[in-house]
């Protein structure tokens, strides 16, 4: 019993030393956005300072802007992922109950395709339509990423859950919509919840649409972290404290919903 | 719901029991607002694509058709086939990284101890940070004067490296960034092929006086490699088309040091604005991507475990 206690303990140390790059890198993130410029240019490095430069995320929401374009996140974000979940649930039923799982190889291979050859071509379609300058084509190119995962996360799930409720719904005289709705809907929840969460991520992170198709008032997070690099003379700690308030909101959806963002990225592989 | 008399229900009942068809319900409405969207911003970008692959096409300028014009042009330049060669390397070497650090990683967390699951939680966590927010800490890490990793180095007597800074070490220097953000997911993926593992051929394996590194490379490698597949094949597709770090941390420089092909299609479509030009390097780059993985998906198909495919 006891040795393997302690082989358990050392289980740990090694796992701890695997994990800490991660730790590291992270705990230096926090340590460049809280130093003077000062600190972050000394050497040897300092870990902790011995005064703490919040001015940098007061300076990052001031002078950068940063809550208009967390804003721009939020509706490129959050229209994205809707308008996905609106259309790609049903989708999902569909093809599952279809047995068309064939035709799910389109979103392997819009998986596949690098997002730079969907963006030349609606650029100019945007800008035929005149609608670039608002967020629009953000939010319309950001579903080229969240419905394909929208789709393929649900098309698994409806896959998994059993059809003799829904045959005996359909057998009472409720319609395909309503045995869609009252009946395959509620029991796929945790599979909408899934798709929501890995949508949202994939979309809050995505970069590529935005440098090309974002103008000043219209930038994303991402976006707008990236272009301080070239506005300011690189100051790090506001660039620190600006690249933590870009990437905290998915790094706390992510600790607490491990569960699901496991389960979903492991079930489209594990087919 | 719909109420229905019992005679309505029991009648139905016994009309679907002569005729099991009776219950093919039209499923195509759920599909077709999907269907209509995918063609708009999916299908409809593909054929475009194609379309202008064949035209001199500069952005604000009028385009004429030109045939194979754009593709001759591709096969003939030099810095087309550099960045090809980058590409690959950089493929490479960001698939084999994460393989090796991602199953020694799953091999830990297969196991049992204490905080496990917190520690799994920190794990995971660079695969979803914001790709860029992480690029631009690892830029000022990388920073060859004040930079922490040189520091860090100095402590096992290894002297300062120009990291990004140097043609030579650009490469690998971005390939650890991208080491370091997807070993999690090789990880997970192989985290659950070891779970489905069985455990009685380790005890007879023990019986015959295995040792450790034996039972790993004759039970457990051959019984994870599908699993090491999938995960070869979705690091594999990820990596080629890398874009997000490689811009925000060099943006193909030093010179072209670490212009990918699809950095040189940014460049090509968005800052000389030769969108003709750009479209052929897309078809092409897509080309080589979907090659890629037929050629994997065929190997996959064959390291097929048979229990696997039951699934």
């Amino acid at each position: 019993m006891k040795r393997s206690t302690l082989n358990r303990i050392g289980l740990f140390f090694v796992a701890l030393v695997i994990v800490s790059p991660v730790i590291l890198f992270f705990l230096w993130m926090i340590s460049l956005s809280l130093k003077y410029e000062i600190d972050n240019g000394a050497y040897p490095p300092i870990l902790i300072p011995d005064r703490f430069a919040w001015t940098n995320y007061v300076n990052v929401f001031q002078e950068n802007n940063f809550f208009l374009y967390f804003w721009n996140s939020i509706l490129v974000t959050g229209a994205a992922t809707l308008l996905a979940l609106l259309i790609g649930v049903p989708a999902g039923y569909g093809i599952a109950r279809l047995k068309a799982e064939k035709s799910a190889v389109v979103i392997m291979i819009a998986r596949m395709t690098p997002g730079l050859s969907f963006l030349i071509p609606l650029f100019l379609l945007f800008q035929w339509l005149n609608l670039l300058g608002t967020l629009w084509p953000q939010i319309i190119i950001h579903l080229v990423v969240t419905v394909p995962i929208v789709v393929w996360i649900m098309i698994g799930y409806f896959e998994t859950t059993p059809m003799e409720l829904e045959e005996a719904a359909s057998i009472d005289g409720a319609t395909p919509w309503q045995v869609f709705r009252l009946v395959a809907l509620p029991i796929a929840r945790p599979g909408i919840v899934v798709a929501f969460i890995l949508s949202v991520i994939f979309s809050w992170n995505n970069f590529v649409f935005g440098i090309v198709l974002a103008s000043r008032e219209t930038r994303t997070l991402p976006v707008a972290v990236y272009n301080m690099l070239s506005f300011e003379q690189v100051s790090w700690g506001p660039l620190a404290a600006a690249a933590l308030i870009v990437t905290l909101p998915v790094l706390v959806l992510t600790m607490f919903a491990q569960r699901q963002i496991i389960a979903g990225l492991t079930a489209g592989a594990v087919k | 719901m719909a109420s229905v008399s019992i005679e309505d229900t029991a009648a139905k009942a016994t009309k679907g029991r002569s005729k099991p068809q009776r219950l093919a319900t039209n499923y195509w409405p759920f599909v077709i607002p999907a269907l209509i969207v995918i063609a708009a911003v999916i299908v409809f970008p593909w054929v475009f694509t194609l379309w202008m692959s064949v035209n001199k096409w500069t952005l604000g300028q009028s385009q004429s058709f030109v045939g194979w014009d754009n593709y001759v042009r591709l096969a003939t330049d030099a810095r087309f086939w550099e960045s090809l060669w980058h590409t690959v390397l950089y493929t490479v070497l960001s698939v084999v990284g994460p393989l090796i650090f991602g199953t020694l990683a799953a091999l830990i967390f297969d196991a049992n101890f204490p905080l496990r699951g917190f520690l799994r939680g920190i794990f995971v966590m660079p695969m979803m940070a914001t790709p860029v927010a992480v690029a631009l800490v690892w830029t000022m890490m990388f920073h060859p004067q004040l930079g922490v990793l040189n520091y860090l180095l100095s402590f096992v007597g290894i002297g300062p490296q120009e990291w990004i800074y140097n043609q030579t070490s650009v490469i690998p220097s971005l390939v650890l960034v991208e080491v370091w953000q997807w070993t999690p997911l090789v990880m997970l993926i192989v985290l659950g092929g070891l779970a489905s593992v069985p455990r009685e051929p380790y005890e007879s394996a023990e019986i015959d006086g295995a040792n450790a590194w034996q039972k790993f490379r004759y039970l457990t490698l051959p019984m994870i490699s599908p699993f090491l597949m999938i995960a070869v094949i979705i690091r594999g597709i990820d990596a080629i088309k890398s874009f997000d770090i490689i811009y925000a941390m060099t943006q193909g420089g030093p010179g072209t040091a670490s212009e990918t092909i699809n950095i040189y299609l940014y460049n090509t479509a968005f800052s000389y604005y030769d969108i003709g030009y750009g479209s052929a390097m897309a078809v092409v780059f897509f080309i080589i991507i979907v090659a890629l993985s037929f050629i994997l998906l065929m190997m996959r198909q064959r390291t097929k475990w048979t229990d696997a495919e039951g699934h």
